[in-house]
């Protein structure tokens, strides 16, 4: 085990920026997941911690030994992490056994000593009786716990998944999320978790790294990320965000201000920091929007599509007030709401994004 | 736990291993070269234009360099006639039986080019029994009509259409169904689709397929040799062996300019290729599926019977006339079953001692070449593909060389440069069959090469990767896992190799001495010293072996990249 930090760590591939100035801490045991769309960089920083590519500037440390850095590379083959890749890279010509054992033979570790953790390999992701099949006979799921399986028998400091259910169906996804997670709580292994997907990012990490362009936009708890987004594009990815600008107007003690949101003025969760401005961002949550009565308290606004989405619609609209600002939200069926129509919203709950300069130092520093 | 140091042996491993290749691929490929250009310009060590002066101002000089040309010229233009008709049916239509056909079209291609051009002669002959049997045989004492620049070019042509055939053919594989049939759509019949999009589209293909046949027939030297020398029709690689043979390594100077002269002629082919390629833009940017034949109808059976004659004719009618030719007790006796004999056989794989050392050396240099070189393709290609850089572009090119330039240059290189003892072990290689496995390994590096790379294009990295961050150091990955995964392509690679090592003649020609015969160098002699029906009988050995070997390649075929096995669509 052992814990994993980046500091300032920058690559360009040409003119390309692939990984601008990335910060990352993660802890001894922690499972973090690293969400981004594809072409962020989140494969590039993979890379670069595994050490199959150098960096241009920064440092990569393991535990407290420096791996990576200007004029220092450990080769990948000495830096005593796992892997499990999105292609599983199975080795065709070995048997599962000796798929497995590969690590421990490299490493000089002999029978008996060797065929016992192998087999304890294989029997703590449940594939005791496939020791001799080819990775060709195996189910798609099956070579995933091998694949597992060849990674930690070595007992890694440090294990790196790239997008690891990409390459499998709905309902496999489930259960292997669910073994990832009990396979964390069982070996305790710092685990670094590459994704594009955020509801797999939110069901297993302990704390999520978004990137996009290359920066590493915000680090924290899925219910963070979600509730307290610190970057708008961060609360625009998560969980559909809808980022509207705001004047805030007051900010209580409590970490609460009230907002105005063309001419609505709502309560609204903000950082401790926050200072009264014309000029603020405000991240809602398709929750966060109810229809009320033409003469409620609310926002006008007029609804552009209503599209169907099984035992719901949702509603796309945009404020009269400032046509260019969209919102969307879901009613129940049976609705008679059409397009065109008008409706009066109210906001239940908020959060103000904080400034940007603050925002990213922020995500820079920690 | 963690790394003790940086990772300096992992560095040495790699940067050993890389420059340790480099050295290899510049004894092979460039030093022999270096030394012939270094002859060129300062004959045994002192700057002169001596020799020069006195090769380029002899007529015989010339003439033979307008002989090279008119038959490098002609075979060119017959291959291309031929591969392209071939190709173009073969990958445009919906005829049946391809892969056995493209199996005989290309086997001319793998079998000695000495041994097809004797066939060819028995065919021919006045003692042909095929056409003795039609009635049409020419008169006992009559000139055999193939001994003539006309024969040579009918053979060289036959012989290096496969080659056009086969880059063509690869160009076509990738030509887009979408393209085709945009043309089809708008209104276009196959025969404009044929003329204004595939023609203009396969120009690189084409071009490439051309300069390939013209550098390979301005080299040969197996079938102007059988077919030129009787009639005194000089090639330049002919006439260097009949100087090198006549008067022994003291006219080096002179045969150095004569092998630089050819070599400059092959070098201009090859440039004039990149600059018809350099000057329009031939990229294909859309990526559909490949394209669907075009059904003949009932114009399908007489396509068919038309390229089945085809190969009858020059394969099946030649190969037949050699195996004949093989079974008479001697030249002149007709042929009747009362008559055939396996006594040619028997003599020379049993009777005849330089023949029997020529077939033990020459199984034994072909075995050593392609096992040596695939041994030093496997990891070289991991370098080349895995580690782009312009160094390793460079290599890539100049392991080329040897195989691009003819024989007969290469050879004369490897003379000037084992002339004289080694430096240092003071060993010497020249007249023993070192000398010959060291220009098999030059020359034919690039045919390990080139399958290997395929091979390494089809491996997922990721599978590297995964050994490496299991610890596995560049050897030890080489070793269990890139090994393993490139085997087979290896193996068709080694194949390859041995079969042109093993039906070689043009370098040994020149680099043979007593002890280090090889199958070529008997066979000609055989042939030159009358001996047809042995020359025949050796001929006829060694296509069944080519055969053989060719045809147990197609086991492994389907776990080969398509295009490697030239013999296989």
């Amino acid at each position: 085990m052992a814990r994993l930090t980046i500091e300032r760590v920058s690559k360009s591939f040409g003119a390309f920026r692939a990984l601008d100035e990335v910060s990352l801490e993660v802890a001894d045991g922690e499972f973090m997941a690293i969400l981004g769309a594809s072409g962020c960089g989140k494969t590039t920083l993979l890379r670069q911690i595994a050490g199959f590519d150098k960096l241009d500037s920064g440092r990569i440390l393991i535990g407290d030994a420096t791996v990576s850095a200007l004029h220092q590379h450990v080769p990948p083959e000495r830096r005593r992490i796992g892997i499990v890749f999105q292609s599983y890279a199975l080795w065709p010509h070995m048997t599962v056994a000796e798929n497995v054992a590969y690590g421990l033979t490299v490493a000089g570790v002999r029978d008996p000593e060797r065929s016992r953790r192998v087999a304890a390999a294989l029997t703590l992701v449940e594939l005791d009786g496939f020791a001799e099949r080819r990775p060709a006979l195996l189910s798609g799921g099956q070579r995933q716990r091998v694949a597992l399986a060849r990674c930690l028998v070595t007992e890694p400091s440090l294990v790196l998944l790239d997008e690891p259910l990409a390459n499998l169906d709905v309902n496999l996804r489930a259960s292997m999320e669910d073994e990832f997670a009990r396979f964390h709580a069982r070996t305790g292994t710092t685990m670094i978790y590459i994704t594009h997907d955020q509801a797999e990012a939110m069901a297993l990490a302990d704390r999520i790294a978004v990137m996009d362009k290359g920066r590493l936009l915000q680090v924290a708890t899925p219910s963070q990320l979600y509730r307290e987004p610190t970057d708008e594009t961060v609360a625009g990815f998560i969980g559909e965000g809808m980022v509207l600008p705001v004047e805030v107007r007051a900010v209580d003690g409590d970490g609460t201000c009230r907002a105005d949101l063309c001419g609505h003025v709502v309560r609204m969760r903000c950082a401790p920091s926050q200072k009264p401005t014309r000029k603020a961002r405000a991240c809602l949550r398709a929750s966060d929007l109810t229809i009320v009565p033409p003469a409620s308290a609310g926002v006008d606004a007029r609804i552009d599509h209503a599209i169907y989405q099984g035992g719901h619609f949702r509603l796309e609209a945009h404020l009269e007030a400032a046509p260019q600002m969209r919102v969307h939200l879901d009613v129940p069926e049976p609705s008679a709401l059409r397009p065109g129509q008008s409706i009066r919203l109210h906001v239940g709950d908020g959060w103000v994004i904080p400034a940007a300069v603050e925002g990213s130092r922020e995500a820079r520093a920690v | 736990m963690m790394p003790e140091a940086t990772g300096w042996r992992e560095r040495f491993e790699d940067y050993g291993l890389l420059w340790g290749l480099l050295l290899v691929v510049c004894i092979l490929s460039v030093l022999p070269l270096a030394r012939l250009l270094l002859e060129g310009i300062a004959p045994q060590g002192e700057l002169s234009a001596e020799a020069a002066t006195r090769v380029l101002s002899e007529a015989t000089t010339w003439s033979a360099t307008r002989h090279s040309l008119v038959t490098a010229l002609g075979g060119t233009i017959l291959s291309v006639a031929i591969g392209c008709v071939v190709a173009l049916v073969v990958s445009l239509t919906d005829i049946r039986a391809r892969n056995a056909f493209v199996f005989c079209f290309v086997l001319p291609m793998m079998i000695a080019p000495q041994v097809v051009a004797l066939a060819w002669l028995q065919l021919f002959g006045p003692a042909s029994p095929l056409l003795k049997a039609i009635g049409m045989a020419p008169a006992m004492g009559s000139r055999n009509p193939l001994y003539s620049p006309q024969g040579i070019i009918l053979v060289l042509g036959v012989q290096y259409a496969p080659l056009v055939f086969l880059t063509l053919r690869a160009g076509l594989r990738t030509l887009p169904r979408a393209l085709l049939e945009a043309g089809l759509a708008g209104g276009a019949g196959p025969f404009t689709v044929l003329r204004t999009i595939v023609l203009p589209l396969m120009t690189p293909p084409l071009v490439a397929g051309i300069a390939l046949s013209f550098v390979s027939c301005l080299g040969n030297f197996g079938i102007p040799a059988l077919l030129g020398i009787p009639g005194n029709y000089l090639v330049l690689p002919t006439l260097i062996y009949q100087r090198l043979a006549g008067l022994g390594p003291g006219v080096l100077a002179d045969v150095s300019v004569l092998s630089m002269l050819i070599g400059f002629i092959a070098v201009v082919g090859i440039l004039l290729q990149d600059l018809m390629l350099s000057r329009r833009d031939f990229r294909i940017s859309t990526t559909s599926s490949v394209a669907r034949p075009f059904e003949l109808h009932r114009w399908r059976a007489p396509v068919e019977a038309g390229l089945w004659t085809w190969s009858i004719l020059v394969l099946a009618l030649p190969l037949l006339a050699l195996i004949l030719a093989s079974v008479v007790p001697a030249v002149g006796v007709p042929l009747t079953l009362k008559t055939a004999t396996l006594a040619n056989y028997d003599f020379v794989m049993f009777g005849h001692d330089a023949a029997r050392r020529a077939l033990f050396n020459s199984f034994g240099m072909s075995a050593t070449a392609a096992v040596a070189i695939v041994a030093i393709t496997v990891p070289l290609a991991y370098f080349v593909v895995w580690r782009r850089s312009r160094l390793l572009h460079f290599v890539n090119l100049v392991i080329e060389m040897p195989y691009a330039l003819p024989g007969v240059v290469l050879a004369i290189a490897a003379i000037l440069l084992f002339l004289k003892p080694l430096p240092l072990v003071g060993l010497s290689l020249y007249n023993t069959v070192w000398i010959i496995l060291f220009c098999y390994l030059a020359r034919f590096l690039v045919l390990g090469l080139r399958p290997v790379i395929s091979g390494y294009y089809q491996i997922d990295r990721t599978l590297e990767e995964a050994s490496q961050i299991a610890g596995a150091r560049l050897l030890r990955r080489l070793v269990t896992i890139i090994l393993p995964l490139v085997a087979p392509a290896a193996t068709a690679g080694a194949l390859l190799i041995f079969l042109t090592a093993f039906n070689e003649l043009t370098v040994s020609a020149l680099l043979w001495s007593s002890g280090a015969e090889t199958l070529g160098v008997i066979f000609f002699s055989f042939q030159q010293g009358g001996d047809s029906t042995y020359a025949a009988a050796l001929g006829a050995l060694t296509v069944v072996v080519t055969t053989a070997l060719m045809l147990s390649t197609l086991l492994m075929a389907s776990r080969l990249p398509p295009g490697v096995l030239p013999w296989r669509d």
